[in-house]
């Protein structure tokens, strides 16, 4: 049952691999260990400045308040990671593939419109539940997946402009709203508590869209092309 | 109370028993499909530690978004016709 | 000891587990779930150690950092997985070319 696959250490070194990661585990358990049983952490001051921050969801409100550069940036992060893929080659030939069997063809048809409203709806009660806008965004790019192993082939005139700017209106909802909030005299992503629940929900809803978009094109795994695209509808 | 601290033992063991199977199995299919039951009772955990918006976005996307994409990279892998046992000698492998 | 401790032990478990894993096999896919592996057990740790408030419910700053690294973590799975198909493309095997030499 073994793997033969690290042939390249041999018996002494796999060892000496072993004694010294064990070490790093006891090392690091105990470390954990030391800390404190109780520790409040950062906790309370989010709950003493939650009803100024628009949701009464606490995740949510460190997401999109408290600590929504952080969200901003990683907003940039799946927006460079998709970049990179798009970077090392066109779609593969999975756009072509064969029709899918009676389920594959059944379960988009049934499932993706479940599954749009249940994003819709992670999205609404994420302000003062469980949900958000990553969640909705997942669902909606597992919809995509769910499609695209369907054999569904986006059309070539969503391909280009469209398909940018929706994957870009995340990054660019939270980047216009931090300017406008720069512009009008206060810090970047300083809302003023009165319109935080609008803003978050605006913000929200942009990323939840470019989140989904850039999950299912991650999975496509590569840059669209539409000369492809084209050739494939023309016959 | 016992319940609990059997419940959480359990879920700690499940939790590593699949992690190690996952990354030991000599089927790379094998190991894929246990790191996406990995990724379910990690959700588990996450419940368990009172962190449901974790949990929901661990089910959605280290589960069944993060399966989805290996699944693809290892078919696309396969039909480079590296197949399934990896480790194969250098020099029989067929391009 | 409360169960906190036990989820962050198996936290730090599942750490060295996925580098022992990775150290060990040379095969790119198999790297990249050891890497996925490694940041789980780092996200239970996190977690768990967020659940150790006096209150009833936990600290949510762990828990927004780790809904964050789970989507980081997604996306750098994805361009590693794309990297390796060209890897795999040029090469003709899906390791990385020294480990090819041995």
């Amino acid at each position: 049952m073994r793997a033969a696959d690290h042939s390249w250490l041999s018996l002494a070194s796999r060892w000496v691999l072993l004694l010294l990661l064990s070490a790093l585990a006891v090392g690091l358990g105990y470390a954990v260990l030391c800390l404190s049983s109780q520790a409040p952490g950062l906790g309370e001051r989010v709950a003493e400045n939650i009803e100024t921050s628009g949701v009464s969801n606490p995740v949510t409100a460190v997401l999109l308040n408290f600590r929504g550069y952080d969200t901003l940036l990683e907003m940039g992060v799946l927006l460079v990671a998709l970049l990179g893929v798009w970077s090392l080659g066109s779609i593969p030939e999975q756009c072509e593939s064969p029709p899918p069997g009676p389920v594959l063809n059944m379960l988009p048809r049934l499932l993706v419109p479940v599954l749009i409203l249940v994003a819709g709806y992670l999205l609404w009660v994420g302000a003062y539940a469980p949900g958000g806008a990553f969640q909705a965004g997942s669902v909606l790019g597992a919809a995509g997946v769910l499609l695209l192993l369907a054999g569904w082939c986006p059309d070539v005139r969503l391909v280009g402009l469209p398909l940018r700017i929706v994957l870009a209106a995340g990054l660019g909802m939270f980047f216009t709203v931090g300017m406008v909030l720069i512009l009008v005299g206060r810090q970047l992503l300083e809302y003023p508590p009165a319109l935080a629940g609008t803003l978050i929900l605006l913000i929200e809803a942009a990323a939840t869209l470019s989140i989904g978009i850039t999950l299912a094109a991650l999975f496509l795994g590569g840059r669209p092309d539409k000369e492809r695209l084209r050739r494939r509808f023309s016959h | 109370m016992v319940l609990q601290w059997g419940f959480d033992g359990m879920l700690v063991l499940a939790l590593l028993w699949l992690a190690w199977r996952a990354l030991r199995s000599p089927d790379l299919f094998t190991a894929i499909v246990l790191f996406i039951a990995f990724g379910l009772v990690m959700a588990l955990a996450w419940v368990r530690l009172q962190a449901p918006d974790v949990a929901l976005a661990e089910a959605a996307i280290g589960a069944g978004l993060t399966g989805a994409l290996l699944l693809a990279a290892l078919a696309r892998l396969n039909d480079l016709d590296d197949r399934i046992n990896d480790d194969q000698p250098m020099g029989t492998e067929k391009k | 000891m409360s169960h906190v401790f036990l989820y962050a032990l198996a936290g730090v478990g599942l750490f060295t587990l996925g580098l022992y894993a990775l150290i060990v096999h040379t095969h790119l896919l198999r790297n990249i779930l050891a890497i996925n592996v490694m940041g789980s057990g780092v996200f239970l740790v996190l977690v768990a150690l967020a659940g150790r408030t006096p209150g009833a419910s936990p600290d949510p700053v762990p828990h927004a950092m780790v809904i964050t690294g789970i989507v980081v973590a997604i996306s750098a799975t994805a361009l590693a997985l794309a990297l390796m198909l060209r890897v795999r493309a040029e090469t003709g095997r899906a390791r990385l070319p020294e480990e090819q030499l041995e």
